[in-house]
């Protein structure tokens, strides 16, 4: 009503003024006009401007002598022509009119009081102006506070100033005769209605994010995996079976050629097994042949020169690489007529080792090799150039290294752009010949092959400085939602 | 593809034997045409005029229809298809085309080309079969052969128009001219009456057969016109030929031009023509020379029926059909094909042929088409296959990969979590007892967090849970990922096994999102839910007792006859040794049976 009564008014005028006269003269509450001004304002229906200004209010005292009329005045009323005692005038308006009453009608001097304290009139008639002034401000009449003649009654605490707040209110730039009520979405009733034509929808808060979507994740280890295999897969590389985490020392050390006495086949550093403790079978003629070579060498090795124990090699472990994997791999290519062979592998190896930020008793170890005739330590640079520039580093450099079973071995690094420093990325080199001629592959043939860790490349790709963060029971499950695609090597 | 539509009694009988349907359809085959259908004549009457239902009759003549390579215009008509299959089974030696010689050179026909031609269609080729002798057939095959040449190669006339004419009913020499519209009058072919060619041209806008040619001709102010001697009108090229010189059963010598927009294609038409139809003079395979004559004087002497030479080395078709093949036997298998080779040595141990590529054989462009044809007579099935270096999948783990690509989609999370785990949390947490028979156990491990290979994906996922008590709920995981057993029949005593395990935690257990889960990897893997009292194909469920779950709100998962996993709430107790206050529902299976 208050709405209607507003646009209505400033459709036939110019200007509210004052909301405050305008809801005097139409009748609604000052804070009903109010609570529609600022609304409207809003929306740009209206400009509204604040006005402030003192206003004079009546005390409870001042509203009941607006009522009533004034002290003074309902005391000079009691008393009869004859006069009256100050205990009978007392009595008859009561103590308070009494005693205010009296101080003022004496001062106006419309009274006299004999020695006998018998009150008389002095005057016939009285003019109530304090109750007229009441009235007057009670009714918002009044406009100027600073009139001196309502000191007296700011005196007499029956009026207080107090600050009043309106508006005055002009047509805004989206003014209407009328305001619809903005929708907030299209429904499938504006839709069959056919009201969507005439629908102002309210405006929309682009700063405030969407709702957030429904749905799974996959974990972000795997989707990094995803992308290596089809690096691997572009590359013309096929997987191998790693799905067997039990293993053989033999498999896992004796087959390359890693002696019994090596560090790394110390307890400290792979994990043996209680159960099921050792291998029961073992392909035996290769077995006498790989004795042999650690032994005495052999394939023009002069060997480790040790005694070489089977029950060493029959021992069983959680496997400590994938290259475990590799070497039953070229093992059984070499039971056939020889045909070379690209083969990677992405699973998880496990380490005895202390855990910390970066180490875990397991990981996932990214291993490739290349097995055929007159490969050469051209071909090993060059696949992996191939295969790092598709992970983003293209600026290699190689590391002479140790590595038990291959020869040369290399260390691969490459230049890292976000730390602007070489870090290391890998391992590789070419299979020792003691490794592979006892398996029976042909002289010519060369293995040349490398490994990475897949959780290194994920930190530095998703900034995840400590590996729990990543991998294991003590991720935060936001993390996983909230983890990007892996765009690795699609570019 | 054109197709060629030929009675299969008149087929065979030229072809000097009978072939069952089956039979002729694999000849066909490896000689790279196609049997495309088997019909009869009056079978394709009934389908034109939408006559359902009428009976066969069985004394109707089979009809073969046989589709046509596009560039193969010498297998347009059946005495084509006849010769090269013949050939092509070893029936026939490859014939040698002759252009016959004239008594005298002055005797030759003549065709004077005037120069208004250049306006409209410059030029013309020309021909003779002398002493043809035509049947009803033949002469239906050598008017069918004109219209499949004009709807193929003669691109509907424009580049090429064929007329034949009686020859003993026309005298030379001829002209090729180009005149007015209103300068030409004869009487067309099939009409009594003659007409003026603007005439004519109005009179075939209602002709459904003719009206399509109109457009080649109807603007040009001069129409092309061709006459002999004494003005008889023998066709107006490319619209109709005259009816004075139609030829008929009777007719024993024709005279053949082409005029064109393509010399090239009217050549490959004119020889076309001659090729296929000679067959029938009493001069095998010879055609009589017509000369043309332009009006710059220069004359050309048609047909040219010379063969194209080629050279190939031998090693080039091996190597490009992957085939060693010894020259000789190369040289009998493009004879095969109608082409002549003749190879010698060469001192590298190579061959070189000299192949005739004969007037029939205007599709050979190239040496790979001399291979090309090598292979055919060959056979393409008797190439020995190699095969390229191609990688293989491993199906668990691709398999996998889907999997988990569909439980993510149905609104799952997933992790991955260790292999190792302590003994207590792979039993007795579980509520599990321990009877020595499943777990690989570590021997020297470090810390307890390292004392077994897990049995069961639970622990992982319920310490991740325990892990993340603020997230809010429902929390919704899984892992697909090995768990290893011990098993005898290993080497190494032990094995992996590929695990599914989801888990759903919120305020209540959410026992029926993980039965609808399980339904839901049933459906993507196309395994029906059964009533297992009359099928064990599909999987279904019944109760089960395992102690990690709540009595009576857990059960069996068989799948194909076999238990492959539990679902159900995870026992009260189970939850208080992992610190998980909320209630959670927890399938498993392995999903080593789906493959």
């Amino acid at each position: 009503m208050a709405e209607e009564a507003i646009l209505g008014f400033l459709h036939e005028n110019a200007e509210i003024a004052d909301s405050g006269e305008f809801a005097t003269q139409s009748g609604i509450s000052h804070d009903e006009i109010v609570n529609v001004i600022k609304s409207l304002s809003a929306f740009h229906f209206v400009d509204a401007q604040d006005i402030k200004r003192d206003n004079l209010i009546l005390t409870n005292e001042g509203r009941a002598y607006a009522a009533a009329g004034s002290p003074e005045v309902q005391l000079v009323n009691a008393i009869p022509p004859e006069g009256i005692t100050l205990k009978e005038l007392e009595n008859k308006v009561g103590s308070n009119v009494f005693s205010i009453g009296r101080s003022y009608a004496m001062k106006n001097k419309w009274v006299e009081m004999d020695k006998s304290k018998v009150l008389t009139r002095k005057v016939d008639t009285v003019d109530d102006k304090v109750k007229e002034m009441l009235m007057q401000i009670q009714e918002g009449k009044v406009k100027n506070t600073e009139d001196p003649a309502f000191n007296n009654l700011k005196k007499r605490k029956l009026v207080s100033s107090q600050i009043w707040k309106g508006y005055s209110v002009k047509k805004g730039p989206k003014y209407a005769r009328e305001r619809r009520k903005p929708a907030t979405d299209l429904t499938r009733d504006n839709l069959q209605r056919d009201e969507w034509k005439n629908l102002e929808f309210k405006e929309y808060n682009f700063k405030a994010k969407g709702f957030p979507v429904e749905g799974g994740h996959l974990h972000p280890l795997l989707k990094v995996r995803k992308q290596m295999q089809m690096i691997f897969l572009q590359m013309g590389f096929e997987e191998m079976p790693t799905n067997n985490y039990v293993e053989s020392s033999f498999w896992n050390f004796d087959a390359l050629f890693q002696p019994q006495q090596h560090p790394a086949r110390d307890s400290h550093d792979t994990f043996f097994l209680k159960e099921p403790s050792i291998t029961k079978i073992l392909p035996e003629d290769y077995v006498a042949r790989v004795k042999q070579v650690h032994e005495f060498g052999g394939y023009g090795s002069r060997g480790y020169g040790y005694d070489w124990k089977r029950e060493e090699a029959n021992k069983n472990l959680l496997r400590t690489h994938t290259t475990a994997v590799s070497s039953r791999m070229l093992y059984s290519l070499a039971q056939k007529p020889f045909a070379g062979q690209r083969y990677y592998s992405i699973d998880r190896v496990f380490r005895n080792e202390a855990v910390d930020r970066t180490h875990l008793a397991e990981f996932h170890q990214i291993e490739g090799l290349i097995c055929d005739r007159g490969l050469t330590l051209g071909d090993l640079q060059g696949v992996l150039q191939d295969f790092f520039s598709r992970l983003g580093m293209s600026k290699l450099r190689f590391k002479p290294a140790y590595n038990p079973y291959t020869e040369p071995s290399m260390e691969i690094f490459g230049y890292h752009e976000g730390f602007k420093k070489w870090v290391e990325i890998g391992n590789s080199g070419m299979f020792r010949p003691e490794m592979l001629l006892p398996m029976g592959l042909p002289e010519d043939v060369r293995v040349i092959a490398w490994g990475l860790s897949l959780e290194r490349p994920t930190m530095i790709l998703y900034g995840i400085d400590n590996i729990r963060d990543l991998f294991g029971h003590k991720v935060d499950l936001g993390l996983i939602k909230s983890n990007p695609i892996c765009r690795i090597g699609i570019k | 593809m054109p197709t060629v539509s030929i009675g299969r009694d008149r087929l065979f009988e030229a072809l000097g034997r009978s072939y069952t349907e089956e039979e002729f359809d694999n000849l066909c085959f490896e000689f790279g045409i196609e049997l495309d259908d088997v019909t009869t004549e009056k079978a394709i009457l009934r389908k034109e005029r939408h006559i359902d239902g009428e009976v066969a009759d069985n004394d109707e003549e089979v009809i073969y229809k046989i589709d046509i390579p596009a560039n193969r215009y010498d297998l347009l008509c059946l005495e084509g298809i006849v010769q090269s299959l013949r050939i092509f089974i070893g029936l026939d030696p490859i014939p040698v085309y002759r252009v016959s010689e004239p008594i005298r050179k002055e005797s030759m026909l003549k065709m004077h080309v005037k120069s208004e031609t250049a306006k409209i269609r410059p030029y013309i080729v020309c021909a003779v079969l002398r002493g043809i002798t035509f049947d009803e057939a033949r002469y239906n095959s050598f008017i069918d052969l004109q219209d499949r040449l004009h709807q193929n190669i003669c691109r509907r006339r424009t580049l090429v128009a064929i007329g034949t004419h009686d020859l003993d009913t026309i005298e030379g020499p001829f002209t090729y001219e180009a005149l007015s519209p209103t300068d030409i009058n004869f009487v067309p072919l099939k009409q009594e009456k003659s007409f003026r060619a603007d005439e004519l041209m109005k009179f075939y806008e209602s002709d459904l057969k003719l009206k399509k040619f109109l457009h080649i001709i109807a603007e040009s102010p001069v129409f092309p016109v061709i006459y002999d001697r004494k003005r008889t009108v023998l066709s107006l090229p490319p619209i109709i030929n005259g009816a004075h010189s139609a030829i008929t059963l009777k007719t024993k010598n024709v005279f053949i031009e082409c005029t064109a927009t393509d010399l090239t294609k009217a050549k490959i038409v004119l020889n076309t023509m001659v090729t296929m139809f000679s067959v029938y003079c009493d001069k095998k395979f010879e055609a009589e020379p017509v000369e043309v004559i332009y009006p710059d004087e220069t004359s050309h002497i048609y047909p040219d029926l010379s063969s194209y030479n080629m050279e190939v080395p031998l090693s080039y078709i091996t190597r490009l059909l992957g085939v060693s093949l010894e020259a000789n036997k190369v040289a009998g298998l493009l004879n095969k094909m109608q082409l002549h080779a003749e190879s010698h040595a060469l001192p590298n141990g190579d061959h070189i042929f000299n192949v005739s590529v004969p007037p029939t054989r205007s599709d050979v462009l190239h040496p790979c088409d001399i291979a090309e044809d090598v292979a055919i007579a060959y056979g393409f099935n008797e190439i020995p296959r190699r095969k390229l270096p191609s990688l293989k999948p491993l199906p668990l783990n691709q398999f996998s990969d889907l999997i988990r690509t569909e439980i993510a989609m149905s609104g799952y999370t997933e992790v991955l979590t260790f292999i190792l785990c302590s003994h207590k949390e792979n039993f007795a947490m579980l509520n599990r007892k321990d009877d020595k028979s499943t777990a690989v156990e570590i021997g020297n491990p470090r810390s307890s967090d390292f004392e077994a290979v897990r049995t069961t994906l639970m622990p992982g996922l319920l310490k991740i849970v325990g892990q993340n008590k603020d997230h809010p709920k429902p929390i919704k995981i899984f892992e697909v990922g090995d768990i290893a057993v011990l098993d005898e029949s290993k080497d190494v005593g032990a094995s992996n096994r590929r695990q599914l395990a989801a888990l759903y935690c919120g305020a209540t257990s959410g026992f029926e999102l993980i039965h609808g889960l399980l339904d839901r990897i049933m459906e993507v893997t196309g395994t029906p839910f059964v009533d297992p009292k009359e099928d064990t194909t599909g999987y279904y469920i019944q109760c089960s007792s395992e102690p990690e779950f709540l009595s009576g709100r857990q059960a069996s998962i068989i799948y194909k006859g076999k238990h492959i996993g539990t679902f159900g709430i995870v026992h009260p107790e189970v939850l208080r040794n992992f610190d998980i206050p909320d209630p959670c529902s927890f399938l498993e299976i392995c999903i080593e049976h789906f493959l």
